[in-house]
């Protein structure tokens, strides 16, 4: 009964969805208030209906009813708890339930706490998140139903692929998702700005807070999603240049952009037609994203199911989407231009800077992650993009966006005095090539460019520190109240700009200094690795709840020092018939060892057990950085100025309806 | 500014679109990757018998010196390998071929049965139950079929089925395997 009622409900959402999608936005060009002020009704309606029909499928998961298929195929009943509950999501049509869930959610919180919009600016933006409700929730009830009953029902279920079975990963989908469909709203402002044919200052005001809370959700979802590739999976790495993780990083570095450019349309009334682009772009590539996940279109060590028939579909979806707003774009954006003049030299011309590079990053890695796909048509030939060349593409694009992203906030709108900032950053510079040689020397060779990379992170962080400082005047009495007086939002810059270079000199010191061996061990066996020794015991046989574990324990000594013991273990899962890594790995700022078992070497191998150590230093601050990202984020969304005094729109001057 | 400027983006996502509908709508598949092995020694590899079946296990040792042989990756669990097997199995006796395998993430138990059921040519049968050795050879899906010369050098990888036109396909390939010893 329970799964019918949900299905119901996602029916009734799509009514209420349909209805959003034409009375609002009618409503906006009639100027009937009542038409507009429906969008709220539906808006919370439709989030509510979709609230109860995410909660009957959960439900299912929890009680394991047998007769959902989507319950028999995802679920077991010896399962934990937890990973019944993250079940829901562990699929193809659970995880769309729960995008439409967020979809909706966005739509309502718009709907619900946005006061200060006009009506009719949010009764068309609610309108437009309504058509991309339509079309996902329409995908949803024709290809997916994620309620479809099966009979007779088995007895058990088939499990969840143990991969997914972790924290992690439980909570990844919904914080990526959170990201990746938060910036729909971004998307709906912006084509209800072109529909309304004006962006100023005030609607750039408005869109920041949801840009910035997507924005935050993207971030901590991608840095999930590397740390579960890192203790998970057992592959020693936290970033492959995989499709599925491109297509997540994408959107990220044009949500990126998004926000810095937001600031300039906000601060000087320029970039606008660029800042809108952006925002339609950064959800177009959350599409994508979508698409290339489910379609099966590029081979990715994470995909769903493959289905040609969901890949149309969603292509039709993206096609009438992303065309339908970039034409508006062609269409509506010419007229948009004007506003602040700047000089060459300027806080405007650091960001356009910023946004030129990191436009040209994410260009680069949309055409690595299609590129497979260009060439098959093209040629008939086929090839994948693997690390190689996005390393050798990205890095030089990267490092010298960080160099101009130190400068960048020591610039000051209009005209900046670049000889004086210069002489401000003297200091700085000096410092930061003496850390640089010290890094070269403790380093002791390594690739130059990891020298150099290591310098420009150094670079950022005393240039940031400086910028606050400075700032604050933190050397001078009443420094305290002078941070509690400053905008929140600046300190957010500072902590984000810092948390990147924190970031940085952790994927450096990772990929440039890792060490790696691999080797065939019994009990007794002594491996050396980075300074330490790692002695193999013996494996012992552990049953888990729903697996049977081979538990490793390894004693680990520096010179002689007994430093501690490491427990790896192989899982096999017999009802999903899989096994799976878990590694153990001593964790330290300075870096992580990180140790894993592979099954028995198998001929002849009694007793003899694969070993993998790996040293990855200082990996820790990948971590440490994306946690400042986000924190930097949070502090900025916290800004009263975000909240309080809503921004006037000023009266325009030639005041012409759009429609 | 310039109008058309501004229709750039719109050109660039209907490019874009258009790679990706191609993608979609002419039956490629996607994993089908030309495997790095090609004219490489097989991998080192070495995998026990099949618990249960009398077959001896495979390793790389035996794909060297033992004339032309096929490498068939398949699993009792997978549809398309039993429509497969009664061909595999004509081409092996028909054209004196030694045929071995590698039974890949199967249940012991179950590849038993299967083989009971459908009879065995395989001259030998790893059975690579956690997949690793699948990894080694770069299998994407089952059922797979390698072309391994006399020096166990990898002449040629079949992703899929050997039936219908896949059948023709894979002589053909084996045509020009025989012609190369």
């Amino acid at each position: 009964m329970i799964p019918e009622l949900g299905q119901f409900a996602i029916a009734l959402a799509l009514i209420a969805a349909c209805v959003q999608s034409v009375l609002p936005i009618v409503g906006a060009a009639r100027r009937n208030t009542l038409w507009m002020a429906s969008a709220q009704a539906t808006a919370v309606l439709q989030a509510g209906l979709l609230i109860f029909a995410f909660g009957a499928l959960m439900h299912a998961f929890i009680v394991s009813d047998f007769t959902v298929r989507n319950v028999v195929e995802n679920s077991h009943s010896l399962k934990p708890m937890l990973y019944k509950v993250a079940g829901t999501w562990g699929s193809h049509e659970g995880s769309l339930l729960l995008w439409v869930l967020i979809l909706a959610l966005f739509g309502a919180a718009v709907a619900v706490m946005a006061t200060n919009i006009p009506l009719a600016l949010k009764a068309r933006t609610l309108s437009v998140q309504a058509w991309i409700s339509v079309g996902f929730l329409s995908f949803m009830i024709l290809t997916s139903n994620p309620f479809d009953r099966v009979f007779p029902p088995p007895l058990d279920g088939q499990d969840l692929n143990p991969l997914l079975q972790d924290f992690g990963l439980a909570i990844h989908p919904p914080l990526l998702y959170i990201g990746y469909v938060g910036f729909s709203i971004v998307f709906s402002f912006a084509v209800a700005a072109l529909i309304e044919g004006r962006v100023d200052p005030a609607w750039a005001r408005w869109v920041r807070p949801w840009t910035l809370a997507a924005w935050m959700a993207l971030t901590g979802g991608i840095a999930l999603g590397s740390w579960w590739a890192y203790y998970e999976l057992g592959w020693g790495g936290w970033w492959f240049w995989d499709p599925v993780e491109n297509v997540s990083f994408m959107p990220w570095l044009a949500g990126t952009a998004l926000l810095h450019s937001a600031i300039v349309t906000e601060k000087r009334d320029t970039f606008k037609a660029w800042t809108i682009l952006l925002a339609i772009l950064t959800f177009s590539l959350s599409l994508l994203g979508t698409f290339i996940v489910r379609s099966g279109l590029l081979t990715s060590v994470h995909a769903f199911a493959v289905d040609p028939e969901r890949g149309v579909y969603i292509l039709g979806l993206l096609a009438v989407s992303i065309l339908g707003s970039l034409a508006l774009f062609a269409w509506r954006a010419p007229a948009m231009e004007g506003g602040g003049l700047f000089a060459p030299i300027s806080r405007e011309a650091g960001l356009l800077i910023n946004n030129l590079l990191i436009a040209t990053a994410c260009a680069t890695v949309l055409f690595g992650t299609l590129y497979p796909l260009f060439l098959e048509a093209v040629t008939g030939e086929k090839i994948s993009v693997g690390p190689p060349f996005f390393n050798a593409a990205f890095i030089p694009i990267t490092l010298p966006l960080i160099l101009v992203m130190g400068l960048g906030p020591h610039l000051s709108w209009k005209r900046a005095d670049l000889p004086g900032v210069l002489a401000r950053l003297k200091w700085i510079g000096v410092t930061v090539l003496l850390g640089t040689l010290v890094v070269a020397w403790v380093a002791d060779g390594g690739p130059l460019l990891a020298v150099i990379s290591m310098g420009i992170a150094l670079w950022l962080i005393g240039a940031t520190v400086q910028d606050w400082a400075r700032r604050v005047k933190l050397l001078q009495s009443g420094a305290w109240a002078r941070i509690k007086r400053q905008p929140r939002a600046a300190h957010g810059m500072s902590m984000a700009h810092l948390g990147l270079a924190v970031l940085m000199v952790g994927a450096i010191g990772a990929s440039a200094w890792k060490t790696d061996t691999v080797s065939f061990a019994e009990a007794g066996t002594t491996v050396p690795i980075a300074g330490f020794e790692v002695t193999f015991e013996g494996i012992e046989q552990v049953r888990g709840p729903n697996y049977i574990a081979q538990v490793a324990t390894l004693n680990v000594t520096r010179d002689g020092a007994f430093v501690t013991q490491l427990f790896p273990e192989r899982r096999v899962y017999p009802v999903a018939q899989a096994t799976t890594t878990e590694s153990d790995i001593r964790q330290t700022l300075a870096g992580d060892l990180y140790v894993s078992i592979a099954e028995p070497a198998a001929e002849n191998a009694e007793g003899l057990w694969t070993l993998r150590l790996i040293y990855e230093p200082l990996v820790n601050f990948l971590w440490l950085g994306s946690f400042m990202l986000v924190l930097g984020g949070a502090l900025s969304l916290s800004d009263r100025r975000l909240r309080v005094g809503a921004p006037r729109r000023a009266a325009p001057l030639n005041a012409t309806p759009a429609e | 500014m310039n109008r058309l400027v501004f229709a750039v983006p719109f050109a660039l996502a209907v490019l874009v679109l258009a790679f990706g509908y191609w993608g979609l709508s002419n039956g490629r598949d996607p994993s089908s990757i030309p495997s790095a092995l090609i004219s490489q020694p097989v991998p080192d590899f070495a995998l026990e018998p099949i618990e249960g079946v009398d077959t001896p296990g495979l390793s790389t040792a035996d794909l060297k010196g033992q004339g032309l042989t096929l490498v068939n990756v398949f699993a009792s669990w997978c549809g398309p390998c039993r429509a497969e097997h009664p061909i595999l199995t004509r081409i092996g006796r028909e054209q004196d071929l030694r045929i071995v395998a590698i039974n890949y993430k199967d249940q012991p138990a179950a590849a038993a049965d299967w083989l009971e059921e459908l009879g065995n040519p395989y001259a030998l049968i790893g059975s690579d139950l956690s997949g690793r050795t699948g990894i080694e050879w770069g299998v994407t899906g089952v059922p797979e079929t390698f072309i391994v010369s006399n020096d166990g050098i990898v002449l040629h990888r079949f992703p899929g089925p050997v039936v219908g036109d896949g059948q023709r396909r894979f002589q053909k390939a084996l045509d020009a395997a025989k012609a190369a010893q």
